[in-house]
C-alpha cells in the first residue's frame, strides 16, 4: 500500500498518460469525422523529430513544438487527401504512414544529425512548478515539476469534450462520421469536416511526440515512441471514442506502466511487470467495457456520383 | 486478363513510383541514385549468397504475412504476428532441448506442431474468443497479447529467467541440432525452411479457394451477415481464422529459429510480424502475391546493408521507401485520377468523371 | 400560377447507363406534382439533380425563371429546394432537434441545444408535425423519422418540397397523416413534387402528374384528366394485368407450426410475445403489419437465428426449437432475406460462389472438405439459364448485377434447393414491375407444386394479391387472421394499429 500512497507513482501515472492521451484524442477527432486513424505512431514520430529538429535550429523550444505540429499537420493532411480525395483504404494507408515514419525520422537523424544524434544543448520545454501547491505535500509531488505538456494536455482534454459534443463544428465532425449522406443532404461539406478531423489528430499526435522528445527529454531515438500509437488506438477503442474516456484509458495504461515501474523494487521481474498495462487491458475489455461502437460511417470512405 | 493485371499492375506501379521518389530525395541529398540502388540490388541479389540471403529473410515474412493474409481474408487485422511470432519461438526452443534424445526429424515435426499450436492459441484463440464472445476489438487484443508474448521471451531468458543458459550470454541452450533446418546454398543463410514457405503459401491458397473452410472463411471476412444467413457459424470462424493466422505466425517463429540462431537470443526486435502485414498487404492477401512481396521486402532489407555500406546512404531509406510503396498500392486511384486530369487538360473542356461502380437505383 | 421551376431537355449519363434521357418538367407554384414512373425510371436520378447531388450531363434547370447549377446540394438548399429522400438522410445517433437543424444550427462557436429545440418545437407547431425535439432519431418509428424529414426541410425555409417515394415504408394510417400534411404545405404555398410509383396515392392527392418511363418524360396531365388504367399504360409503356392470376388453393398438412413463442432481439427487448401461428403446404400465408412490429425476429426465430425464449416451433411434425439454423436449412427452410446486398449476398464473390452459398458443403458441389468448382459452376450456369439471370456469365461478382437481377440470383438459389417452406421478406422491394410479375410467378409456382410460403411484406397490395391467408401483426403479436381473398386494405389497415374489427373475420383461426 505504500506504493500506492506514494506520489511518485502517481507522478509516473499522469506523465506516461501524456504521450498517449494525446494520440488517443487525437484519433478520437479523425475517428469522429469517419475516417479510421492507425497513423498515431507515425504522426508522433514525426512530431518528435521535427520538434527536436526545430527546437535545435531555432533555438526554442516552444517554436519547435510549433514546427514540430505543423509538421505533425502536414503529413495527415496527407494521409486525409489520400483516404478523402483517393478514397484509399484507411489502414493501409495507415500502416504506411506508420512505416514512412519511422523510415524517415530515422533517415534524416542520420543524414542531418550525423552519427550522434541530436545535439546536447538542444533547449527542451519547461516543467511547471506550482508554489502554492506546497502545503499539500501529495498533490504537489503529483503535479509539481511536471512537463507544461502535461498541463496542456489536461486542458486538451476538456477542450476536446467541449469542442466534440457542445460546438457547432463538433457536432457536425460527428454527423458526418455517423452518415455522411445525411450530413452532406443537409448542405455540409463532407469532405472538409473530414480534413478539419484529421488534421487535429494530426496535430494532437504530433503534440504527444514533441512530449516525448522536447517534454522529457531533449533529444530524439530512433524509433522512441515505442509503439505508444498503437497504445494510443486501443485507449481510443477503449475509451469509446470519447475525449474523456480516452483520457481515462489512457491514465490507466500509464498507471499499469508506472506500477511496474515502481514494483521493480521489489525485485520482481521488470519484463513481467512490463506485461501489466496489457494484462489489464485485455481483462477490461473481456469483462468491464463490452463491445464499444465506433461511429457507424467509420472507415468508409464517402464517394459522391457526379 | 484484366483482373489478373489489376491484381499484379498497382503494387508493381507503386513500386516504382515509390523508387524513383527515393531516387530523387536521394539525389536531393548528394548521393547518386545509380550508386544508390545498384548496391542495393547487388547487396540483395548479386551473387548465390545475397541471394540465398534475400531468400532466406525472406521465409518468416512469407509465413507471417501469409497468417496475416488469411485474417484480412476472413474480415479481421491480426496485428499481433510480432508476439505470436516469439512465444511459439519459446515454446519451440523449450522443446528443442528438452527432448534431445528424439530422432531429428520428428523431433523437428514436434517443435514445428508445437509453435504452430502456441502460435494460433496466443494469436487466435485467445483474441478470436474475445472478440466473438465478449465483442473484444482484435486490432486491441492482437496488440496486447502480441506485447505480453515479446515480453515473456525477454523473461524467459533474462538475468533468474526459466530458459537461461548457464554462463554469461543472455540465451537460452540451443535446441538439439539434428532437428536443425540444413542449408541450401552453402555459406548462406538459405535453409530448407524456405521450401516450407513455399509449401505453405501453397497449401493456404488451395485451403482459401478451394476447401469449404476457405469458402466460409472468405465467406465470413467479405459479408457476415450474409454468412450467417447462410447457415454459418460466424463466431467459429472468427476463432478459427484467427487461429489459423497465429498458426502461420507461430511457424514463422519456429522455422526462423531453426533456420538461424537456433536458440533464444535477445534479438527480440525482428519487426517480421510487422513487415509481413506490409507484406499481406502488397500482395493482396493473395497466398503467391505474398511469396513475391515477401522476397522483395527482403530483398529491400538486405540489399540496404549493401547500400549503407557501398554508398553511405542511411539503411532507414528503404523503410521511407516501404512507406512509399504501400501508400501508393492504398492510393490506387491516383494514377488513373491523374491520367484523367491530365487528359481533361489537354482537351480542354471538363468532362464528367464518376468513379467506377456508377449504378443508379430509381 | 407562375412556373416555380422548370427542366429543359435535362440529361445525365453514367457510363453504360441513360439514367435521364430527355427529362421536361413544370411545376408551378402552390400545386402538388407527382412524378410516377416505375422503379429504374430515372426518378431519383432526375430529383438529385435538382437536389445537386448529381451534375447534369446536359439540358437546363430553370427556379423561378432563372437557370442554375448546383455543384452541391448546399446550393441547392441555399436556392430553396428541400427534398425527403426514400431512404432517409437522418443520424440516429443523434436528437431529433440536432438532425433538423444540422448545417444551419443556432449559436455562436457553441452550439445552442436550447434554441435548436425551441425553433423546432415551434415550427413542428406551426406546421402541425408533432415530434418530440428531445428524442434520439434512433428511438422514433418511421413515420415520425419522416415528419423529422420534412421539418428539416421546413427549417431551412424550403420553397419547394421533393417526397420521393415518401408511403413507401409507411401503414396506411400514417399514409393519411402524410397526406394531411401535405394539404397543410400546400395551403401554405409550398409546391411540392411528389414522387411514387403507386397509382392510387398519385391520383388522391397530386393536382397534376408528370409520367416517366425509361429516363424520359412521357407526358404532363392534370389529374382530372387521367384514368388509372391510362396512367398504367404510360409508365410501363404496354397494357399491364393489375391482378395476380391465382390456381384454386390445394391445401395440404401443416408444416409450419408456431406455438406460443417468446422472442427477444439481439438488444435482449421482447420483441415476439406468446405468438402462435401455423402455414400449411400448398398456401402462401401473408405476414401485414407496419414495420418493426416484430416481423424480422419472427423471421430470425424461425431460421433459428434469435432464439426462442418460451414457446415451441415445429416443422412438419417435427420439433425444431433447438435445431441450429444450418440445420434447419437442411430439414427445407428456404430463406429470402430482405436486405438482399446486406444478408442474401456476398458481393465480392462471383455468382457461382452466391449460388452454392448454402450447399457448399454437399455433394456434388464438395467432397471431403474440398470444393469442386467444376459441378458448382455447371449448377450455377443452369440456374442463371433458368432465372434469366442477366448478365448470364456466372464469373461475375453478384455486387456487379442490377437489383433485380441480384434478387433473381437469391430466389434461383433458394427455390432450386426444393425447399419445404420458403420465407420471403419484402421479396420485390426496389424492383421494377416485369422483375415483381416474375418473382410473383415464382412464389406462386411454388405454392402449387405443395411448398409453404410465409410472405412477409410491407407493401399491402403485394401481400393482397398473393397471400391464402393474411395474418396480422401488431407489437409482437397475431392481431387476426383474414381469408386473402376477401381482405381489404382498409380492414388490414385498422388491423396493423393493433385494432382487432368488430366486423365478422372470415379467415379460419388456428
Amino acid at each position: 500500500m505504500s506504493v500506492l500512497a506514494n506520489p511518485q507513482l502517481w507522478f509516473a501515472t499522469l506523465a506516461m498518460a501524456t504521450p498517449l492521451a494525446l494520440p488517443a484524442i487525437g484519433g478520437t477527432f479523425s475517428e469522429r469525422s469517419g475516417v479510421v486513424n492507425i497513423a498515431m505512431e507515425g504522426i508522433m514520430l514525426i512530431g518528435a523529430f521535427f520538434a527536436v529538429a526545430f527546437s535545435y535550429w531555432t533555438n526554442s523550444a516552444w517554436l519547435g513544438l510549433l514546427f514540430g505540429m505543423l509538421m505533425g499537420g502536414v503529413i495527415s493532411a496527407i494521409f486525409a487527401w489520400a483516404a478523402i480525395r483517393l478514397a484509399a483504404d484507411q489502414v493501409v494507408l495507415g500502416m504506411a504512414v506508420n512505416i514512412f515514419a519511422a523510415g524517415l525520422t530515422a533517415f534524416l537523424l542520420d543524414t542531418v544529425f550525423g552519427f550522434n544524434g541530436t545535439p546536447a544543448n538542444t533547449p527542451s520545454l519547461p516543467t511547471v512548478h506550482l508554489p502554492w501547491l506546497k502545503s499539500m505535500p501529495f498533490l504537489s509531488g503529483v503535479f509539481n515539476d511536471q512537463s507544461v505538456l502535461v498541463y496542456i494536455m489536461i486542458v486538451i482534454v476538456i477542450v476536446s469534450h467541449w469542442f466534440l459534443f457542445y460546438t457547432r463544428l463538433g457536432l457536425r465532425i460527428r454527423s458526418v462520421g455517423e452518415n455522411p449522406l445525411a450530413a452532406d443532404t443537409a448542405g455540409l461539406s463532407v469532405s472538409r469536416l473530414r480534413y478539419t478531423g484529421v488534421i487535429i489528430g494530426g496535430l494532437l499526435s504530433a503534440l504527444g511526440g514533441a512530449y516525448l522528445s522536447i517534454g522529457i527529454l531533449h533529444s530524439f531515438d530512433v524509433n522512441m515512441t515505442n509503439g505508444r500509437g498503437y497504445i494510443a488506438l486501443a485507449a481510443m477503442i477503449f475509451g469509446k471514442w470519447t475525449p474523456f474516456g480516452a483520457f481515462g484509458a489512457s491514465l490507466l495504461f500509464g498507471f499499469a506502466t508506472a506500477l511496474g515501474i515502481a514494483l521493480q523494487s521489489f525485485n520482481v521481474s521488470s519484463n513481467l511487470l512490463g506485461m501489466l498495462p496489457y494484462v489489464l487491458t485485455i481483462l477490461a475489455l473481456a469483462g468491464l467495457v463490452g463491445r464499444s461502437t465506433p461511429p457507424a460511417a467509420d472507415g468508409i470512405p464517402y464517394e459522391q456520383h457526379r | 486478363m484484366k483482373s489478373v493485371w489489376r491484381a499484379i499492375g498497382t503494387p508493381v506501379l507503386a513500386s516504382l513510383i515509390a523508387i524513383i521518389i527515393g531516387g530523387i530525395i536521394a539525389a536531393a541529398i548528394g548521393y547518386n541514385p545509380l550508386q544508390v540502388y545498384g548496391s542495393l540490388i547487388s547487396g540483395a541479389f548479386g551473387g548465390a549468397i545475397p541471394l540465398g540471403n534475400t531468400l532466406a529473410g525472406s521465409v518468416p515474412l512469407i509465413l507471417a504475412g501469409l497468417g496475416i493474409a488469411v485474417a484480412f481474408r476472413a474480415g479481421l487485422f491480426n496485428i499481433g504476428a510480432e508476439g505470436q511470432y516469439w512465444i511459439a519461438t519459446v515454446a519451440a526452443v523449450w522443446i528443442g532441448y528438452h527432448f534431445k534424445g528424439m530422432p531429428g526429424f520428428l523431433h523437428l515435426i514436434f517443435m514445428l506442431v508445437v509453435a504452430m499450436v502456441v502460435g494460433g492459441l496466443w494469436g487466435g484463440i485467445i483474441p478470436g474468443l474475445l472478440k466473438a464472445y465478449r465483442g473484444a476489438h482484435e486490432v486491441i487484443t492482437t496488440m496486447m497479447l502480441s506485447y505480453i508474448g515479446i515480453l515473456f521471451a525477454q523473461y524467459c531468458i533474462e538475468p533468474g529467467g526459466p530458459m537461461l543458459e548457464k554462463g554469461y550470454q543472455p540465451q537460452s541452450p540451443a535446441v538439439a541440432q539434428n532437428a536443425w533446418l540444413g542449408s541450401i546454398i552453402p555459406n548462406s543463410q538459405l535453409t530448407w525452411g524456405f521450401a516450407i514457405a513455399i509449401v505453405a503459401a501453397v497449401v493456404v491458397w488451395w485451403i482459401l479457394f478451394h476447401t469449404t473452410f476457405g469458402f466460409q472463411l472468405r465467406a465470413v471476412g467479405s459479408n457476415q451477415f450474409a454468412a450467417r444467413y447462410a447457415g454459418m457459424n460466424v463466431p467459429l470462424y472468427t476463432v478459427l481464422a484467427l487461429g489459423f493466422s497465429g498458426v502461420l505466425a507461430g511457424l514463422a517463429g519456429a522455422v526462423q529459429m531453426l533456420s538461424q540462431d537456433h536458440r533464444l537470443t535477445q534479438s527480440f526486435s525482428s519487426g517480421y510480424g510487422y513487415t509481413a502485414i506490409v507484406v499481406a498487404l502488397l500482395a493482396r492477401n493473395n497466398p503467391f502475391g505474398v511469396i513475391l512481396a515477401g522476397i522483395f521486402f527482403s530483398a529491400l532489407s538486405t540489399g540496404s546493408q549493401n547500400m549503407q555500406l557501398v554508398s553511405g546512404i542511411p539503411q532507414s531509406l528503404t523503410d521511407v521507401l516501404t512507406g512509399l510503396i504501400i501508400f501508393f498500392v492504398a492510393a490506387e486511384r491516383l494514377i488513373p485520377m491523374a491520367l484523367t486530369w491530365y487528359r481533361r487538360r489537354k482537351s480542354g473542356r471538363l468532362q464528367v468523371s464518376l468513379p467506377e461502380g456508377g449504378r443508379t437505383d430509381g | 400560377m407562375t412556373h416555380f421551376l422548370e427542366v429543359i431537355d435535362l440529361k445525365k449519363h453514367f457510363p453504360g447507363v441513360k439514367a435521364n434521357d430527355g427529362v421536361n418538367l413544370t411545376v408551378k407554384s402552390g400545386e402538388v406534382h407527382a412524378i410516377l414512373g416505375e422503379n429504374g425510371a430515372g426518378k431519383s436520378t432526375l430529383m438529385n439533380m435538382i437536389y445537386g447531388l448529381y451534375q447534369p450531363t446536359s439540358g437546363q434547370i430553370l427556379l423561378e425563371g432563372k437557370q442554375v447549377e448546383f455543384s452541391s446540394p448546399r446550393d441547392a438548399i441555399r436556392s430553396g429546394i428541400g427534398m425527403v429522400h426514400q431512404h432517409f438522410m437522418l443520424i440516429p445517433a443523434l436528437s431529433v432537434a440536432e438532425n433538423i437543424v444540422l448545417g444551419d444550427e443556432p449559436g455562436g462557436i457553441q452550439y445552442n441545444r436550447k434554441e435548436a429545440v425551441r425553433r423546432v418545437q415551434q415550427i413542428s407547431d406551426q406546421y402541425k408535425l408533432q415530434v418530440d425535439p428531445t428524442r434520439r432519431v434512433a428511438d422514433l418509428s418511421v413515420g415520425l423519422q419522416q415528419r423529422v424529414e420534412i421539418l428539416k426541410v421546413l427549417y431551412r425555409r424550403a420553397k419547394l418540397l421533393i417526397l420521393d417515394e415518401p408511403t413507401a415504408l409507411l401503414t396506411p394510417q400514417e399514409t393519411r397523416e402524410l397526406f394531411e400534411i401535405v394539404g397543410h404545405l400546400k395551403a401554405e404555398g409550398i409546391p411540392i413534387v411528389f414522387i411514387s410509383h403507386k397509382l392510387d396515392e398519385v391520383r388522391e392527392i397530386a393536382d397534376v402528374v408528370t409520367v416517366m418511363r425509361a429516363g424520359k418524360t412521357v407526358e404532363t396531365l392534370p389529374i382530372g384528366d387521367a384514368t388509372p388504367q391510362d396512367l398504367a399504360n404510360l409508365m410501363v409503356g404496354r397494357d399491364v394485368v393489375l391482378r395476380v392470376q391465382k390456381n384454386p388453393i390445394q391445401l395440404g398438412n401443416k408444416l409450419l407450426e408456431l406455438r406460443g413463442i417468446h422472442v427477444r432481439d439481439a438488444s435482449r427487448h421482447e420483441r415476439i410475445r406468446d405468438l402462435s401461428l401455423t402455414v400449411s403446404e400448398g398456401e402462401i400465408l401473408g405476414l401485414a403489419g407496419i414495420d418493426g412490429n416484430g416481423q424480422s425476429e419472427l423471421v430470425e426465430a424461425v431460421a433459428g437465428l434469435l432464439p426462442t425464449t418460451a414457446g415451441s416451433i415445429h416443422l412438419a411434425g417435427q420439433d425444431i426449437t433447438r435445431v441450429r439454423p444450418f440445420d434447419r436449412t437442411e430439414l427445407g427452410i428456404a430463406y429470402v432475406p430482405q436486405d438482399r446486398q446486406r444478408d442474401g449476398l456476398v458481393l465480392d464473390f462471383d455468382l457461382v460462389e452466391n449460388i452454392i452459398l448454402r450447399d457448399f458443403h454437399k455433394s456434388p458441389y464438395s467432397k471431403s472438405g474440398a470444393i469442386n468448382y467444376r459441378a458448382a459452376r455447371a449448377y450455377a450456369e443452369r440456374l442463371i439459364r433458368e432465372f434469366d439471370v442477366r448478365p448470364a456469365d456466372a464469373d461475375r461478382k453478384a455486387g456487379e448485377l442490377s437489383g433485380g437481377n441480384q434478387q433473381k440470383v437469391i430466389l434461383a438459389r433458394e427455390v432450386s434447393r426444393d425447399p419445404r417452406l420458403l420465407i420471403a421478406v419484402q421479396p420485390t422491394r426496389g424492383l421494377d414491375v416485369g422483375a415483381i410479375e416474375g418473382i410473383h410467378r415464382q412464389l406462386l409456382r411454388l405454392r402449387d407444386n405443395g411448398k409453404g410460403i410465409l410472405l412477409v411484406s410491407l407493401e399491402l397490395d403485394e401481400i393482397l394479391s398473393l397471400s391464402d391467408r393474411i395474418a396480422v401483426i401488431h407489437d409482437g403479436r397475431i392481431v387476426d387472421i383474414v381469408d386473402g381473398d376477401s381482405a381489404t386494405r382498409e380492414q388490414l389497415g385498422l388491423l396493423m394499429t393493433g385494432v382487432k374489427s368488430t366486423a365478422e373475420t372470415r379467415g379460419e383461426r388456428v
